[in-house]
């Protein structure tokens, strides 16, 4: 077996304690059982030392993303991060997320992609569909399903400069959201015309494609190959075909329409 | 202070695939309708479901019939099972299957483009439509834009404590925001539980931890009825090692895709026990025969069996088990393509629950409605692999039209002051009473005494001690207290509340496991090894007492007389064979 069996020991942990007005990184120690997981850590400081501090988590098997933080600098799920991946000979540093308001501790206000993704019409069955069974190939499947594979871990929010630097939130809806609409847009029985939200509301224009998003997303998801790259050229090939730009007109997608306003 | 207050036609508790169906359904009616979720949008356990959901839609096998799926889950669920539940659950598991695909669900597919369907244990037919190894995320997410793009209030990280009644009618609830501590309540004219199970009272599960019982604690205070508490399926393959994910699921799609399970002598000890089914026998029959193996000397370096994959194509197992390969080798350095992972039981699923009309979802408590796996009777004393996906889906919405049209008949409600005080009172001394015990060490036993004693072997010796056990920390519970103070996202806070559901969720499981006399299903008892004529025709249905004890009653199952051939003849099938 390639188990790798080590042994737990004692480890350091520095947690971000504190709200919006005031905060310090805390240090904490703990003995560790082999195999453990940052979120382990975390959860036993919380039992035996901090029984006030503030984390969010619920399936511990990286399927739900609510565990989110950043390990060592890094956004990771804390659920998915073993200790005994993370250099022995320092403390493990465990910090909330940064593109979102802090609430509390490890904590933060992650409403802002929930009202984003209220602006996002539903799949919407293309009107010209034959009665029965929807008819998909498995290579469309494929496609979307990468996409799909999101556990809104938003972690890509996180380290989006768009959000993180800049906090363009009201101009860029971030990866999570790319990879949403291109789940629609791909779909090939969706009925909806998506570019102009793609373009317009949800800013994808900003993105210059530094691809840190893809580097974080826990789910191994393209979002810049895969999606916003292939958006960002439907975009431009609804709006500035050289051709139809000198007859006046924008490319007609077929079977789509408009989404009501 | 003035409380957040909010009025509903239809409030409902829980935002997984039942919650969020019922959501749908209820406000698609025309009621005004509110959902409360513990934790965010989209982080519910059904995120977790792995393998698919069992539809009868016959697009890989054309055999495939509902009345072929009704007889697989009876005889799945050792003819226990509501008859009217699993006739109404096969019949309509595929209409669901396909609004799913309406509401841009996608689906692996078939040669011919339409919906692929997958072998599963207890299903005779390839009948489980499927999207890799991560089917629940991909309901949970449709039915997650369903519900915001529906007319729907969502409540997000809202913990509810108590259901308020006037007189023998639920007509609200009461609880509080959790990154804040502010009390909240609501009123509804109807109100449907889709609190799911309650895995967190034992220490290896495959449950996320919001999997508390609240809904069952819930309803049970209410007045409401419990049935069948004494099934808990322990899943038959969960991680064993490291010790920091023991219980983490290893999906049965595993087995659905050719896995095979060796012991250590790398003997394929499912001959011994299901030669017919083998690694597809029931959950119930593979997590004995695991368990069995382990105990007689059989079992691997950490105390599982082994599960293998290696012998199927490598990329073909990424494809089909792409989490699976992600999750071995993240967290074990296990590398499934190529060696075996080791696996155990896990506790998974409840069967029992809250029990309820099955075509309206309603309870004995007027007001009061269940769905999924907060409620009971589906699935008999043991549930087939996808049928708790088809369940959420056809019970969800059926308990959201049964609320929406109950709330449609009901007056104004409103809730009485003395309740709410008394609501308020309960959650105040969590947090500021004189209590002196701490809710993270009493969780912690109470894990041990129910894998200790109630576990996936009982007996009267084991039942008794750990029932005298739970009285124990029963006699505690009252002086339960947060170890901090503070309102605002107090994990320990909401332990209190939790713990105490998930005693009475025990106690209602330890005390009907000793009342039956017999193994069955997910319940098998060494000093009772074999099927009691008596018990086969018997649920038990637990509630409260006027006085506040704990009544346990043997009730005859629920049948329907036209079924009576169908099942007759899966009985007779299976004597023959």
């Amino acid at each position: 077996m390639s188990e790798t069996l080590t042994a737990g020991g004692t480890r350091k942990l520095q947690i971000w304690r504190g709200d919006l007005t005031s905060g310090e990184l805390v240090d904490y120690e703990l003995e560790t059982e082999p195999g453990m997981v940052v979120l382990d850590a975390v959860l036993e400081i919380q039992r035996s030392q901090a029984p006030d501090l503030a984390v969010r988590w619920n399936c511990k098997a990286a399927k739900c993303g609510s565990c989110s933080a950043e390990v060592n600098g890094r956004p990771r799920l804390m659920c998915k991060t073993r200790l005994d991946h993370l250099p022995a000979d320092q403390p493990i540093t465990v910090e909330p997320l940064r593109a979102f308001p802090l609430i509390r501790d490890l904590v933060t206000d992650v409403s802002w992609n929930y009202e984003v993704n209220k602006k996002i019409p539903p799949f919407t069955p293309r009107e010209d569909l034959p009665e029965g069974d929807f008819l998909i190939d498995q290579a469309d499947t494929d496609r979307m399903s990468e996409f799909r594979k999101c556990i809104e871990c938003f972690m890509c929010q996180d380290v989006c400069h768009i959000l993180r630097d800049h906090r363009l939130h009201d101009r860029y809806y971030g990866p999570r959201f790319m990879v949403r609409m291109a789940s629609l847009d791909m779909h090939p029985l969706d009925g909806l015309d998506r570019i102009d939200q793609i373009a317009d509301d949800g800013g994808i224009g900003l993105c210059n494609i530094t691809k840190c998003c893809t580097e974080v997303c826990p789910e191994g998801i393209h979002i810049t190959d895969n999606a916003i790259i292939p958006l960002k050229e439907r975009v431009v090939d609804a709006r500035y075909d050289p051709l139809l730009k000198i007859l006046g007109r924008n490319r007609r997608r077929p079977g789509k329409k408009k989404p009501a306003v | 202070m003035a409380i957040e207050h909010h009025d509903y036609d239809v409030l409902v508790l829980g935002s997984g695939g039942s919650g969020l169906r019922a959501a749908i359904a209820a406000a698609e009616a025309g009621a005004k309708t509110g959902l409360v979720c513990k934790s965010l949008l989209g982080k519910a356990h059904t995120v977790m479901a792995e393998g698919g959901l069992a539809a009868s839609l016959g697009n890989v096998d054309p055999r495939d019939g509902w009345e072929t799926h009704f007889q697989d889950t009876m005889f799945g669920g050792k003819y226990l099972n509501n008859w009217r539940m699993a006739e109404l659950h096969a019949k309509e598991a595929p209409d669901r299957a396909r609004e799913l695909e309406h509401w841009g669900a996608v689906f692996d597919r078939t040669p011919d483009r339409r919906m692929s369907q997958r072998a599963f244990g207890g299903h005779t037919y390839k009948r489980l439509v499927h999207i890799g190894d991560r089917t629940g995320l991909e309901m949970i997410r449709t039915l997650q834009d369903k519900t915001v793009h529906s007319a729907v209030d969502v409540f997000m990280e809202t913990t509810i404590t108590r259901l308020i009644k006037d007189g023998e009618r639920v007509v609200g609830c009461f609880g509080y925001r959790r990154p804040t501590g502010e009390q909240i309540t609501f009123s509804a004219k109807a109100l449907v539980l889709a609190t799911g199970g309650s895995g967190r009272i034992y220490k290896i599960t495959s449950n996320s931890q919001d999997c508390t019982g609240d809904g069952y604690a819930l309803a049970y205070e209410a007045g409401a009825e419990m049935v069948d508490m004494e099934f808990v399926q322990f899943h038959p393959t969960g991680m064993v090692y490291p010790p920091g994910v023991a219980g983490l699921l290893v999906t049965e799609a595993v087995r659905g895709e050719g896995g095979i399970l060796r012991n250590a002598l790398g003997e394929r000890f499912m001959e011994k026990y299901d030669p017919k089914r083998m690694e597809l026998s029931t959950r119930d029959v593979v997590a004995r025969s695991i368990y069995t193996e382990v105990k007689e000397g059989r079992g691997t370096p950490h105390g599982g069996a082994y599960l293998d994959v290696s012998h199927l194509d490598s990329d073909y197992v990424r494809r089909k088990l792409p989490s699976m390969y992600d999750q071995f080798l993240e967290l074990a350095g296990v590398d499934i393509t190529k060696e075996p992972m080791q696996v155990g039981p896990t506790c998974h699923y409840f069967m029992g629950g809250i029990k309820v009309d099955a075509d309206t979802g309603a309870t004995r408590v007027p007001g009061l409605f269940a769905t999924g796996e907060a409620s009971g009777g589906m699935n008999g004393a043991n549930r087939l692999g996808g049928n708790s996906l088809g369940d959420l889906l056809v019970f969800g919405r059926r308990a959201g039209l049964g609320a929406a049209e109950a709330a449609g008949k009901a007056g104004s409600v409103s809730l009485p002051a003395d309740e709410l005080a008394a609501a308020q009172a309960e959650v105040d001394t969590f947090l500021n009473g004189s209590g002196t015990e701490n809710p993270f060490q009493m969780h912690k036993e109470l894990q041990t005494i129910m894998g200790d004693g109630v576990g996936i072997f009982r007996d009267r010796e084991g039942l008794s001690e750990a029932i005298g056990k739970l009285e124990g920390l029963q006699s505690r519970v009252g002086n339960l207290r947060a170890p901090s103070n503070r309102l605002d996202y107090n994990p320990g806070w909401q332990l209190c509340r939790e713990v105490r559901n998930m005693l009475t969720v025990s106690l209602m499981i330890s005390r009907a496991a000793l009342m039956r006399e017999e193994s069955r299903g997910g319940h098998s008892r060494l000093d009772f090894t074999a099927y009691s004529d008596y018990w086969s025709e018997n649920n038990i249905v637990t509630h409260m007492h006027s006085d506040g004890e704990m009544v346990l009653t043997p009730t005859p199952v629920i049948t329907r007389d036209e079924l009576g051939a169908l099942v007759e003849a899966r009985k007779e099938a299976e004597k023959a064979s």
